[in-house]
């Protein structure tokens, strides 16, 4: 992205056109892109997994309860819920790829 | 008639008529073509960008399902960090502000970065730097990076060991600067792999390498081969972001997998990124202050959609201060920065910013 005040720039990009990052599906379609994905194949594989419409993953109402369902972590507080690495090996399992921190899988 | 308000490239208001805007929309584009011997923007492209800017609203954004990945350099540095990084001065710890940027402003990656955010200074602090990783691994879910600038001009005199080339070339001495910078570039890498391998053991999801090539060439090609062996012998993902348009000659005779890095435009400099096995490529287009912003939003696309048409990994453009089309100044107006990130998704086809 770039450097820049936090106001001025992270949070215009974040919510001009940004995915929404664990309020959505944003780490997830990031991992894929990590994977090389280009965007509409990561979205689509992401989508896949999750058997979510496109459009869904970056929708907050959609997303935030299918986090909590699949316990992936949710943006929240929320006592009880997977963090950290534990919402992260989920989320290996979930999109069937490595994750370096998790471990080989 | 209508009068659009936007900005110039140094961050003040001014007031173009719709024939002065779309005027100065396919002159950015014109400029950029001709320079890097690359389509210009139709009338499509043209016409979009004309939309936004023409938009009256404060800030705009991409349309549902055009949203994009972020990836940002330095990072959480912006909370805690001071002026020079256009920092705000707020009193949390960099693991705090990565939290932050995840939960509170809903960032689709992070990074941890060492304040000076250079791999030189850095490098000191290793351990210290996989104990910041380490603990963020395990609060976080989204991706992290571990972020810092190849900054070849570092390693120069009075700063570094090597004879300065900005000192020899004026004297006529273009071996001897030639040969300081190759001594340079053979430090930085060995550098580089040193933080990416002790990154990779914390359990980092990917190393950026931010503002490549400031140095020139030698500094690219220092870059694309630590890329090339963290690629080939770790697990972590590389970004590769630039930090101009054109990569500067200063040694003037390197290549890299038999091209030439001297005189690269971003659809270039991408294939050499490509082809060293980064997972993602940053154009960077520097702004220029004495254009309007849609000038320079216009010439910015046309670079990055040079890009995203052949590209086989994600493509993130840069979108920071004083690079694609956003101004030159220090606190960033919102309404030019959400045009210029959007006209980059939109019309650049950028994967992420």
């Amino acid at each position: 992205m770039g450097g820049g005040d936090p106001a001025g720039m992270s949070l215009c990009h974040a919510l001009a056109s940004g995915m929404g990052g664990i309020r959505t599906a944003g780490d997830l379609v990031a991992r894929m892109q990590l994977r090389k994905m280009r965007l509409p194949q990561a979205k689509r594989y992401v989508a896949d997994r999750l058997g979510v419409g496109l459009l869904d993953l970056t929708d907050s109402t959609v997303m935030r309860e299918l986090r909590a369902e699949l316990d992936i972590g949710v943006v929240t507080g929320l006592p009880g819920a997977a963090k950290g690495i534990a919402a992260k090996a989920r989320i290996a399992e979930l999109l069937d790829v490595p994750i370096p921190c998790v471990g080989p899988q | 008639m209508a009068i659009i308000r936007t900005r110039m490239g140094d961050g003040h208001a001014v007031s173009l008529s719709p024939d002065e805007l779309r005027r100065d929309l396919s002159d950015g584009s014109e400029q950029a073509a001709r320079r890097a011997h690359i389509v210009p923007l139709d009338d499509a492209d043209l016409d979009r960008l004309e939309e936004l800017f023409s938009h009256p609203g404060r800030i705009t954004g991409v349309e549902p399902g055009h949203e994009v990945v972020l990836t940002k350099d330095g990072c959480a540095n912006t909370l805690y960090s001071g002026q020079m990084s256009s920092g705000v001065g707020v009193p949390l710890a960099r693991e705090q502000g990565i939290r932050v940027m995840e939960r509170a402003f809903g960032f689709d990656t992070m990074e941890v970065g060492h304040p000076d955010y250079s791999f030189k200074p850095a490098k000191m602090l290793l351990a210290l730097e996989q104990l910041s990783m380490e603990q963020a691994q395990l609060d976080c879910v989204v991706p992290l990076f571990y972020g810092a600038m190849p900054n070849m001009g570092l390693y120069f005199r009075p700063d570094g060991p090597f004879d300065n080339p900005a000192d020899l070339l004026p004297d006529g001495r273009v071996e001897e600067a030639r040969s300081a910078q190759l001594e340079a570039a053979e430090q930085l890498r060995r550098d580089m792999l040193y933080m990416a391998r002790g990154m990779n053991d914390a359990g980092a999801d990917g190393i950026d390498f931010d503002t490549t090539a400031s140095a020139g060439d030698a500094e690219f090609l220092a870059t694309l081969q630590a890329t090339e062996e963290i690629a080939a012998t770790t697990g972590i993902a590389v970004e590769v972001g630039m930090a101009t348009e054109l990569v500067l000659g200063f040694h003037g005779e390197l290549e890299y997998a038999g091209r030439r890095l001297a005189g690269m435009w971003p659809h270039q400099q991408l294939e050499v990124v490509q082809a060293a096995g980064a997972h993602v490529f940053g154009p960077a287009v520097t702004t220029d202050t004495g254009r309007s912003s849609p000038w320079n939003v216009a010439r910015a696309c046309t670079f990055v959609k040079a890009c995203t048409e052949v590209a086989e990994i994600p493509v993130h453009a840069n979108v920071g201060m004083g690079v694609g089309g956003v101004p030159t100044v220090e606190v960033q107006p919102n309404d030019v920065v959400t045009r210029a990130g959007v006209a980059l998704v939109e019309v650049g086809g950028a994967d992420g910013l």
